[in-house]
């Protein structure tokens, strides 16, 4: 008779273990997109470089141009040279604005990062308490008034809250500017005031879904046995929602907290439409519509890895939460 | 929450029998313009008002229920159609090359959100409304799989599975017989979810230029069409957002009460 | 002294009357057993005097504890009463602790909620308690999480737990339901040497009478909510003055009437494993390393012949269901070979071949798809053979044979109670007339009465149709009852083989010795 397992007598081999199986699962979802973007970007429409010029360039034009973009060879190589280039941080060269990608991207990112980052920890504020309020108080006002509230909430399309919000805040009350971005190097004050307004029209409809997932999983959990035995133990309903079901309703949670990720990059991608703000978002609508592919396929390539890291991250908080997972294969 | 549901099936019920009945009668012609008419507010000619270009708004609202609901329907179509097997399929080689080869496949689907998925396609393929379709029915499928994987992996430990294997069913007759019926229930809840989802999600893609095309109407263009008009008349923005809030809410009420009409746990008690 | 004075206790959930005018008195450190089946309302009881019943319950009544009214109680006043003066375990240990905390963590909190240690005074206390319910720090650290350890392990620290502060009373629920025989052995010397060194009194819910009859000096006998006997058990035992207590003794010591067995030796084997093993692929140490392999079956080898009841016993995790799994041709065999009839048996085999074996689960509610008809779940097995046409008419006689009305055909199986379910899934086996029917703990769920009468069934189908039996169990005293021969089966071997009394009464292997040693009993003369 011992402990079932030997893993106790080596501390951390087990995180160790686990985070090498993770990495290594990274690096192959990030290798498997890549291939997918760049299929359907540069290898279904045939020849890039002659799609982005339309029907009437002359061969000569094309030539020059797939030259300039480095967009000779056959698919493989051309695969190779491209995510060869983005792991040293070359994304290729914009061909309307003739400036390296990278260049674009990073500018853009300063108003997209925060944007949904800021959204996040507002949906997760907000969620926390709220949800935390409704599954304590279950089937009393309180619980009755989140559930509506927040029924509405996962209703709204963030974009015309958004529009809604204007309406309200920027054209009537004139506390907070209607659209556009001053850029960060005109203060964090004014910069963060133009990104109020696009990160609560974000932020609301997302904490609506997570307040109701973390109020379900805590009443799941509420119904545990070992909820059962801490208040066998003497603890009051309450400790024993704070000290044993909140951490144990945290795995789901946090399994939607990272799926949210995913929608607030596109929430925030279509969000700066509304606010005018010079985002990703507006980047890859304008190159769409100018048939620039390379941007196209840096900035969703982009968005698909910050996904994937994302759920990299949710896996790793999984470990530190709950010690079972780091024990299985 | 018997009142949730019902008020659910109203108004998704109103969302469907509006699109319908656009097919023979609206108010007005969506299509008709009158400058003279412009942004109007709402009259008892026009119900809800005009927009910019003085088309009646009501009978824009009706049409473009048509394509919210074609679209998200369709989308949850291809998740199902495509998910639903291989959900199946990897919970019958639970554990196995397959099972893995799915799920990771899933993994790597659920890393495009359908915004991404349709920015590829239009960058290639140009907008359209069925590039909407397409990528948000691609998106439903990891869903649909998930769901279904993790509903068949919980009967797959029973000992009625068991009992059929022992009477010497297949992988493939055990799935049809006895899972897919008793995971219907899931299916069911899981596909008024996605539907409203794809709503939302059409909503936002033709907003943005990635969905339906003019002249087909839809409740996310109007939206983008009103965003400059807003200040100067705010009908024209509120009544499409309404329509959109009225026919997302009235699934999650329904889906949630059928969720819990469908609940084995309250099922047994009966 | 009076400990616990109950009187008058009745609770209703949603206005469902759950218990009346139960009532008892507990003295101090004293042992009371509350016997009864399922759904008798011992386990309401408890949670009444805890004050955790469910929601929407009501409860009247009056339980004088140490000068205070429990049901009385204001909830605060429960919450510093509960784990201080009175601990309670339950009977699933594996759910019973919080995964994501660690066993000291988790005893220390009965301390630190009460105010009656700090943080690390509380967890040197917590060491204390986990050694002395056979938790060692040396081996179970307190930073040892629920998960790494056994089922009987974890109700250790449930224990400790619920005894951290000494309280006067401890309420054990069922607490080795859920544990193999000698697991359960152990546990209850703990909690009687516990209770003892402590001065506590307990009070025990079982369904078994052999528990009780081992360890309680007292017993109320519980029959729809209601107290129907009580007195010191072993008067209570030796008189059975009521009529209840009376068959629920039958009922456990029942031995249906069985032909003799056939005449060995002439026949072929009906069933031959030789050698069977089974392997499985464990989690690897590390990133590198190699997986690891589980032997479950380990050189099996045994015959059973036509007619013959055959019994195979052993603990949870010895490889009887891994065993099972391959005898029916679920799984494939790593090693060695199992016939049915002379021929390999194996997930390709033939439906004629795979239709001379059924069998019969243990989980009455698993066993049935909810969703069909019990006709046409009695009919599945037709599919080896082929549906005939009058596939109704057999269902129905089936159905009839098992002692059920042909009619019920058109029910579904929510309809039905655990025990009218193993006759269906009796039915189910016999339909397509197997030569070998597998009955995988297939009493194991049921109460004792009910068990009573599913066993005389089987003996009477043994005999009408010849059948042969393969007996999966972890009860002694049932394979006993049913079988002429008995395997023991240890950490994937068989230990011993031989006649089922014989293995019983003189077990000549180590283990056997072990099981049968562990196996509660009520004493020969009390019977």
């Amino acid at each position: 008779m011992g402990p079932s397992s030997l893993a106790a007598e080596i501390p951390g081999s087990d995180m160790i273990a686990y985070l090498a199986r993770r990495l290594v699962s990274l690096a192959l979802s990030l290798a498997a997109a890549s291939v997918a973007i760049f299929a359907v970007i540069e290898v279904i429409p045939g020849d890039p470089a002659a799609f982005m010029l339309g029907l009437n360039a002359s061969p000569e034009t094309v030539a020059a141009l797939r030259a300039e973009l480095g967009l000779e060879g056959g698919p493989v190589d051309r695969y190779l040279a491209w995510a060869g280039g983005m792991l040293t941080g070359d994304f290729g060269v914009s061909y309307t604005y003739r400036t390296p990608v990278a260049d674009l991207v990073a500018d853009r990112l300063a108003v997209s990062g925060p944007l949904a980052l800021l959204a996040l920890a507002l949906a997760a504020g907000l969620a926390l308490p709220v949800g935390l309020l409704a599954a304590a108080r279950r089937g009393r006002a309180a619980d009755v008034a989140v559930m509506g509230a927040t029924q509405i909430g996962i209703s709204v399309p963030n974009f015309w809250f958004a529009m809604l919000l204007v309406l309200v805040f920027a054209v009537n009350w004139q506390v907070l500017p209607a659209g556009g971005f001053p850029g960060w190097q005109a203060g964090a004050g004014p910069a963060l005031a133009a990104l109020i307004l696009p990160a609560v029209a974000l932020a609301l409809p997302q904490a609506a879904i997570l307040a109701r997932v973390l109020r379900s999983a805590l009443i799941e959990t509420l119904g545990q046995d070992y909820i059962r035995t801490a208040r066998a133990k003497g603890l009051s309903r309450g400790q024993a929602l704070r000290r044993h079901a909140f951490r144990n309703a945290l795995i789901p949670v946090l399994t939607i907290l990272g799926m949210q990720f995913s929608f607030l990059l596109a929430g925030a991608i279509i969000i700066e439409n509304v606010f005018y703000l010079p985002g990703l978002g507006r980047l890859v609508f304008q190159a769409i519509t100018q048939r620039d592919l390379v941007v196209v396929e840096s900035v969703v390539m982009l968005l698909v890895a910050a996904v994937i890291l994302v759920t990299f991250l949710v896996d790793l908080a999984y470990a530190a939460v709950d010690p079972r997972l780091r024990h299985r294969a | 929450m018997r009142i949730g549901f019902g008020l659910g099936i109203l108004l998704s019920l109103a969302a469907l029998v509006a699109a319908l009945v656009s097919f023979v009668w609206t108010p007005a012609d969506p299509t008709a313009m009158a400058i003279a008419q412009r942004l109007q507010p709402p009259s008892a000619a026009h119900w809800a008002g005009t927009d910019h270009f003085g088309r009646d708004i009501a009978s824009m609202l009706m049409v473009g229920a048509r394509t919210s609901l074609a679209v998200a329907l369709l989308a949850v179509g291809i998740g199902m159609a495509v998910g639903v097997p291989l959900g199946l399929l990897a919970a019958a080689r639970r554990g196995g090359l397959i099972d893995e080869a799915v799920m990771r496949m899933n993994d790597l689907i659920f890393a495009f959100p359908s915004l991404v998925i349709a920015i590829l396609i239009t960058a290639v393929f140009g907008p359209s409304a069925v590039n909407a379709i397409l990528a948000i029915g691609i998106f439903n499928i990891p869903v649909f799989a998930r769901v279904t994987r993790g509903g068949a992996l919980s009967l797959w430990t029973l000992d009625y599975i068991r009992a059929a294997r022992v009477a010497g069913k297949g992988m493939a007759r055990i799935s049809l017989e006895h899972i897919l019926p008793n995971i219907a229930n899931l299916l069911i809840v899981q596909g008024t979810i996605q539907f409203s989802l794809g709503i939302l999600a059409e909503a936002g893609l033709s907003y943005v230029g990635l969905g339906a095309q003019p002249p087909t109407p839809s409740w996310g263009r109007m939206l983008a069409e009103a965003q400059t008009m807003v200040t100067l008349a705010p009908h024209v923005a509120i009544f499409p957002g309404l329509a959109i809030v009225a026919t997302v809410l009235g699934l999650n009420l329904m889906g949630d009460g059928l969720r819990d009409a469908l609940d084995p746990r309250l099922r047994r008690a009966r | 002294m009076t400990l616990l004075r109950l009187r008058d206790l009745d609770v209703a959930i949603g206005g469902t009357p759950i218990l009346a005018g139960v009532g008892f008195d507990l003295a101090e450190g004293a042992v009371m057993g509350l016997v009864g089946e399922s759904g008798s309302g011992k386990s309401m009881t408890a949670l009444a005097l805890m004050g955790l019943l469910p929601e929407g319950a009501t409860v009247t009544g009056r339980a004088d504890f140490a000068g205070r009214d429990l049901l009385a109680l204001s909830e605060t006043a429960l919450c510093g009463l509960r784990g201080r003066e009175i601990g309670m375990i339950f009977q699933e240990p594996m759910t019973a602790l919080n995964p994501l905390q660690t066993i000291g963590d988790q005893v220390a909190e009965t301390l630190i909620v009460h105010g009656a240690a700090r943080r690390a005074e509380a967890r040197g206390v917590a060491a204390e308690r986990l050694a002395r319910v056979g938790l060692p720090q040396d081996r179970f650290p307190l930073s040892l999480y629920p998960h790494e350890l056994s089922g009987g392990q974890r109700q250790r620290v449930c224990i400790a737990m619920a005894v951290a502060l000494r309280p006067k009373l401890l309420i054990a629920d069922e607490p080795t339901t859920a544990l193999d025989v000698t697991t359960q052995a152990q546990i209850l010397d703990l909690l009687t040497g516990l209770v003892a060194e402590e001065r506590m009194a307990m009070l025990l819910i079982t369904h078994d009478l052999a528990v009780v009859s081992g360890t309680a000096d007292h017993v109320a006998v519980m029959q729809a909510g209601r107290i129907v006997e009580a007195g010191a058990t072993e008067a209570v035992f030796r008189t059975r003055a009521h009529d209840y207590t009376r068959r629920l003794f039958a009922a456990s010591a029942h031995r249906p009437d069985r032909r003799p067995p056939p005449p060995g030796g002439e026949a072929p084997p009906l069933l031959e494993v030789r050698g069977a093993v089974r392997e499985y692929r464990l989690p690897r140490p590390g990133p590198f390393a190699p997986h690891p392999a589980l032997r479950a079956v380990d050189g099996v080898s045994f015959a059973l012949g036509p007619g013959e009841s055959l019994g195979l016993v052993g603990e949870s995790g010895c490889g009887k269901s891994t065993l099972t799994r391959a005898i029916l041709g679920l799984d494939a065999l790593q090693g060695g070979e199992i016939r049915l009839a002379g021929v390999p048996v194996g997930p390709g085999m033939d439906p004629a071949l795979r239709a001379r074996v059924q069998v019969v689960f243990q989980d009455p509610y698993g066993s049935f798809d909810p969703r069909w008809r019990v006709e046409r779940l009695v009919a599945e097995p037709f599919h080896l053979t082929g549906r005939p046409d009058d596939w109704r008419d057999r269902v129905g006689a089936a159905l009839r044979e098992v002692g059920l009305a042909p009619g019920d055909g058109a029910k579904f199986i929510h309809e039905f109670s655990g025990g009218q379910r193993q006759r269906i899934a009796i039915a189910r086996a016999l339909i397509i007339r197997p030569d070998l029917i597998v009955l995988d703990e297939a009493v194991s769920a049921l109460d004792v009465r009910v068990r009573a009468q599913i066993l005389d069934l089987l003996a009477a189908l043994q005999d009408s149709h010849g059948l042969a039996y393969l007996f999966i169990s972890h009860d002694l005293s049932v394979v006993r009852a049913v079988t002429d021969r008995v395997l023991v089966m240890q950490a994937g071997r068989i230990v011993e083989d031989g006649a089922a009394e014989a293995v019983l009464t003189a077990p000549r292997h180590a283990y056997t010795q072990q099981l049968v040693a562990a196996t509660p009993k009520i004493p020969e003369d009390w019977m």
